[in-house]
């Protein structure tokens, strides 16, 4: 069971309190009647599946009722990082190693790297994957 | 009966406390202190159970967890049954009763044998791959077949008189195994000022050190343990949790614990005489850091018979003697491949009884216990290993050859031994098991011959789970470790606690053996046994590389190596080791081992907790619940909330079915006034300058001109154009709005809400709040409704003043109210929404005035009926998820022309969407009309087509009307709209076929001129 950092409680909770909502940093198009429907495919249906870092949604239901994102290790279930809507993830699939090698996670007892904000802004230009 | 093999002293057993137990029908008498198998032991019981395939008898082989043999179904009375016990954990109390999970009814004439003779031909290696591939039928056969010769344990055909609990715990340290790493550690951390759960599923803590033959400054081992654990008993910040296992191990250091409370006092806990105690809890563990100190596991030599009883590990030799006073025989030989096991032989010789042997598959051991061992006299015959074991219901003698353990063949003459008992020891096994359960692989050690685990995050660990063996050195690497994960959870000061003295002792080193060769060929030697409690054999495993299965995993299933409730803790290891002899591999070549949670069994009682009976899901009630029980309403389940289904009276001394209940009903409201608690539609306050914007990007349809006083119908879509919810919302004001929702779909709403402002128009001003439980809806509806309503309310009725879809505020029975003409009937109707505390007020006021005309209160049965009359839908009913509003022929509530993109519009205009040949609502009228078509049957053109039939829909709500003194249905039918009159077909399972004409979905006043009176 998850122990996950509420970026707007600031606070660990159980994940009993939250509820995942998919793939995180998706756009749906300013202008929906000017795509094509297989581009509103794409939107609608078409998700990631990394085996790595992933970028999710959850929403703390039973808490604050906020949606954030969460910076997943699908493969060992890590939380590298929890970050408000709105923001960037500073862990990414491109930059993982690098972060790692820089010891980037966590500060209070060990989990998660909380309320990512951008720190170096070319790690923020790339496109989350 | 006496306790033929007790010792009149030593072991920590109380000897002035005399327990009687019966076990397969026989009483016996041990001591407090016992263990059910301690106990069995000390009584000469040999056979305690039959195995599983072969139906061979089969004794005590080990003393812990990793016990195969001696599972027994516990429990005096039959709502107190727990299966899958295993003898060598269970505590013995006064009036335990136990059988042997397998052999029925008797261990040891067991009528069941001539399954075990069919047994090799009928359950061949692979039997249960090769049933799966075989007709279903013949498992079915087989199935209830092995269950009852196997006897894989019961459940208890009565309830549970005992009670369990869950406890969440938070913890900076918790050390899982209080042995000499794992005392060491939890001491280290707690003096280091950090909170530390120290657990242990023995009875006792103190693990090895309650059975060592070893000092720690000077004193037997068990002293320190003891002086130990009475120091953290005394310290505020360590939790103690004897008889408690360590039995998952979940993501980010949670760990479920399970402690028996009660367990080993007695089979209740009011047995215990303690009512009303918890019998068993489960710690829900939030860890800092975990120290995981869960040692190792002795691992048998694989020989010929090696599963007669008398054949045990040698580590369970010491613990019965020196923990429990048993010697479980007469005459020893041991089988070794290490020194370790030389602490049995001086054992049992202490004891006072003949140790035959130490059988020794290394060429020149010369370790400091193999010196005493011989300084005792007791012979050690090296370069061999016992071959066979000979007797049937317990061991007659040993076989015992030179082996060659390169070639793997023997090479000497084979000498018999007299002897009642055999112990053998092939080496460790570290108990990886929790550092495995989150997926990490164990890594294979050469120079331990065992697995480690590997590393894991947030995980630290002591001693022989990392195959740290020695005394002295475990001591000092669980100090060491308590003091480093302290440190880690925040205590920088922490540091290791001082070692205590040890003698250090010289080992000659362990050789790698798990089977021991025999003078005829594997195939073809008396049975050899890897896994005992699933009756799998060196030959099998064998057998099973020849057939092509390479991978451990495979030949694991293929043989059901580690199947059992054991999960191969003896066995997994010798299996890896014999398919990597046949496959000519390196055991790691050959595959790890995973563990999953569960390490030992747990009972349902303990992972349900208190969630069961009235707690196993909440129960939702309205404010006039209780009025509706008072009246003899029958109750629907809708999501959690009771909602009153029907409100069936007596008549004429007989009570109404529920067909007449509802007839009245539909009738009552059709032809006077009727009422239904409509509480449990879901209620979301909506505020914000920008929440007219926001609604008409949720809904369908257009909302910037609903004025306060107003009501409109929404439809609300996915993306995908899909409907997911309806409902009516209200204009409050300019920028407050009132939305209901189906009572099911009110959560997912008020979350869809949220998630399209937070994540996708935050720059919205607009709050939504759930204001379901604070309002009571009261429907009143019917010719009558407004004659009944003119004498509760200060409102103004006149149908100009207050129109089909207005709202209004006022008084109610006195109370302020929102009234809202909405009509989910098609009648005139008035929904009265008062503050939930008020709502009994006002309904027995409704009530008192109803009395006159014949007020009559209804139930979501009566409520589909009267809907579906008018063909309005219930979302999730007559939709599910694959139909759209213009399926459902509701242009009219489609804002095409809105200028922002609702939600679902860009998929609206899909070429899909608008097709001719989707699933229309429609009505069916059966021709006959009796018939109340089926929900869910399929419609078809041709009933003559042959099958399969070409499915063109099918019906989502039947019921009888009364009005229409006819059946009658709402159906999704392809290209329904241009099908009006046409007659259809629904095939029924029964053979018969009902024919329906397709008509409109209204029909009853097709106009709609009954609600707007
Ligand atoms: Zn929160």
């Amino acid at each position: 069971m998850f122990h996950i950092f509420c970026p707007y409680c600031q606070e660990y909770r159980e994940e009993e309190e939250f509820h995942p909502s998919g793939q995180a940093h998706l756009v749906r198009p300013a202008d929906p009647a000017s795509v094509s429907d297989e581009e509103w495919g794409d939107y609608l249906f078409f998700r990631d599946n990394p085996r790595g870092i992933h970028h999710e949604m959850w929403v703390h239901r039973l808490g604050c009722r906020k949606f954030f994102n969460i910076t997943r290790d699908t493969a060992t279930y890590e939380i590298l990082e929890t970050y408000r809507m709105g923001e960037q993830p500073s862990i990414t699939a491109a930059n993982a190693e690098v972060r790692r090698e820089q010891g980037v996670q966590t500060a209070d007892g060990g989990w998660q790297t909380v309320g990512a904000q951008p720190e170096n802004s070319r790690l923020n230009e790339e496109t989350p994957s | 009966m006496t306790q033929s093999n007790r010792l009149n002293q030593g072991g920590r057993i109380d000897r002035s406390r005399r327990l009687s137990f019966t076990f397969n029908g026989q009483q016996y008498v041990g001591f407090a202190g016992d263990t059910l198998a301690s106990a069995l032991l000390a009584n000469g019981v040999d056979v305690v159970n039959r195995s599983f395939k072969y139906s061979r008898p089969r004794g005590i082989a080990a003393a812990g967890p990793e016990e195969p043999n001696a599972i027994v179904q516990l429990g005096a009375s039959e709502a107190a049954q727990v299966p899958n016990v295993r003898a060598t954990q269970q505590a013995l109390y006064d009036g335990l009763v136990a059988r042997g999970t397998n052999g029925w009814p008797s261990v040891q004439r067991d009528v069941m044998s001539w399954v075990g003779k069919l047994g090799g031909s009928f359950m061949p290696p692979g039997f249960y791959y090769k049933t799966f591939m075989a007709p279903a039928s013949m498992w079915m056969t087989y199935e209830k077949f092995i269950r009852k010769g196997a006897g894989l344990g019961r459940a208890p055909t009565e309830a549970d008189p005992d009670i369990y609990d869950h406890l969440n715990q938070h913890c900076d340290v918790l050390v899982i195994g209080a042995g000499p790493a794992g005392l060491a550690a939890a001491l280290s951390a707690a003096r280091a000022g950090a909170r530390v759960i120290l657990c242990d599923e023995q009875e006792e803590m103190g693990g090895s050190l309650l059975d060592s033959r070893e000092s720690i400054d000077g004193a037997p081992a068990s002293a320190w343990a003891e002086q130990v654990v009475a120091e953290l008993a005394g310290l505020a910040n360590v939790t103690l949790l004897p008889r408690t296992t360590a039995n998952g191990y979940h993501d980010h250091n949670f760990v479920t614990l399970h402690e028996r409370r009660t367990e080993h006092l007695a089979d209740t806990a009011a047995g215990a005489g303690r009512e009303g105690e918890v019998r068993a809890r489960l710690h829900r563990v939030r860890a800092g850091r975990v120290v995981l100190a869960s040692g190792s596991h002795e691992r048998p030599l694989v020989y010929a018979n090696n599963d007669v009883p008398g054949n045990l590990v040698a580590g369970a030799i010491s613990v019965y003697i020196r923990r429990y006073g048993v010697v479980p025989g007469q005459r020893l030989v041991i089988s070794t491949n290490n020194d370790h096991a030389y602490r049995a032989a001086l054992d049992w010789q202490e004891a006072g009884r003949e140790v035959v042997a130490v059988v020794d598959s290394r060429a020149k051991p010369d370790g400091d216990l193999v010196e005493q061992a011989r300084d005792a006299g007791i012979r050690v015959i090296t370069g061999s290993a016992v071959m066979e074991a000979t007797g049937s219901q317990r061991v007659s003698g040993a076989k015992v050859v030179a082996i060659d353990t390169e070639r793997f063949v023997v090479t000497g003459k084979v000498e018999t031994l007299e002897c009642d008992t055999i112990a053998s020891s092939g080496g460790y096994s570290p108990v990886v098991h929790l550092a495995s359960h989150t997926g990490k692989r164990p890594q294979w050690r050469d120079d331990l011959l065992g697995f480690v685990p590997g590393e894991v995050k947030g995980m630290h660990f002591a001693g022989g789970v990392h195959g740290v063996y020695a005394l002295g050195e475990t001591l000092t690497d669980g100090a060491d470790v308590g003091a480093e994960a302290a440190r880690a959870a925040g205590f920088e000061e922490a540091a290791a606690m001082a070692v205590p003295e040890v003698e250090v002792r010289h080992e000659s080193p362990t050789s790698a053996l798990y089977q021991i060769p025999h003078e005829k060929p594997p195939l073809r030697a008396p049975k050899q046994f890897v896994d005992l409690q699933n009756d799998v054999t060196a030959a099998a495993v064998e057998l099973a590389t020849r057939e092509g299965f390479e991978s451990i995993e495979h030949v694991k299933r293929y043989t059901a190596l580690g199947f059992g409730t054991d999960q191969g803790k003896l066995g997994n290891i010798n299996g890896m080791a014999i398919a990597a002899r046949c496959l000519n591999r390196s055991i790691p070549e050959v595959g790890t081992t995973v563990f999953r949670p569960n390490y030992t069994p747990v009972s349902f009682g303990a992972i349900v907790g208190r969630h069961c009976r009235d707690l196993f899901d909440p129960e939702r009630y309205t404010a006039l619940h209780q009025w509706h029980v008072e009246h003899g309403a029958e109750f629907e389940d809708v999501g959690q909330w009771k909602r009153p289904w029907y409100f069936p009276r007596r008549v004429n001394g007989k009570r109404e079915t529920m067909h007449e209940a509802v007839a009245r009903e539909c009738l009552a409201v059709r032809r006077g006034v009727g009422i239904l608690d409509a509480s449990t539609l879901g209620k979301i306050d909506i505020q914000g300058p920008d929440a007219r914007e926001f609604l008409g990007r949720v809904y369908t349809n257009k909302w910037a001109k609903l004025a306060p006083g107003r009501v409109r119908y929404g439809l609300m879509c996915k993306d995908d154009g899909m409907l997911m919810d309806d409902g009516t919302t209200s204009c409050l004001a300019e920028n407050h709005f009132l939305m209901t929702t189906t009572t099911g779909g009110a959560a997912g709403v008020l979350e869809w809400l949220e998630l399209w402002h937070q994540t996708e128009w935050p720059e919205l001003q607009v709050y939504f709040n759930s204001v379901t439980d604070h309002w009571a809806t009261m429907t009143v509806t019917g010719p009558d409704a407004r004659k009944l309503m003119s004498e509760v309310t200060d409102i103004d009725l006149d149908r100009e003043q207050f129109k089909f879809m207005d709202w209004k505020e006022g008084k109610v029975a006195g109370v302020p109210a929102r009234v809202f003409r909405i009509s989910f009937t098609g009648e005139l109707a008035f929904e009265i929404n008062v503050q939930a505390n008020y709502a009994m007020h006002v309904w027995k006021a409704l009530f008192a005035h109803g009395e006159k005309y014949d007020l009559t209160p209804y139930g979501t049965e009566t409520m589909h009926v009267l809907r579906a009359e008018k063909g309005l839908i219930i979302v999730g009913q007559d939709t599910d998820g694959s139909v759209t509003p213009e399926d459902l022929g509701m242009h009219w509530a489609v804002g095409y022309d809105k200028p922002f993109s609702w939600i679902g519009q860009r998929a609206l205009t899909r070429p899909d969407t608008a097709r001719e040949d989707r699933k229309q609502l429609v009505g069916l009228k059966p021709k006959d009309p009796k018939v109340v078509l089926e929900e869910g049957a399929q419609i078809v053109l041709d009933p003559e087509q042959k099958i399969p039939m070409t499915m063109m829909g099918h019906v989502t709500s039947s019921y009888y009307s009364p009005v229409l003194e006819s059946g009658f249905a709402l159906a999704v039918l392809k290209g329904g709209r241009n099908r009006m009159g046409e007659t259809v077909y629904l095939p029924m399972s029964d053979g018969t076929v009902h024919q329906a004409e397709v008509v409109s979905t209204v029909f009853i006043d097709p106009k709609g001129e009954r609600q707007n009176v």
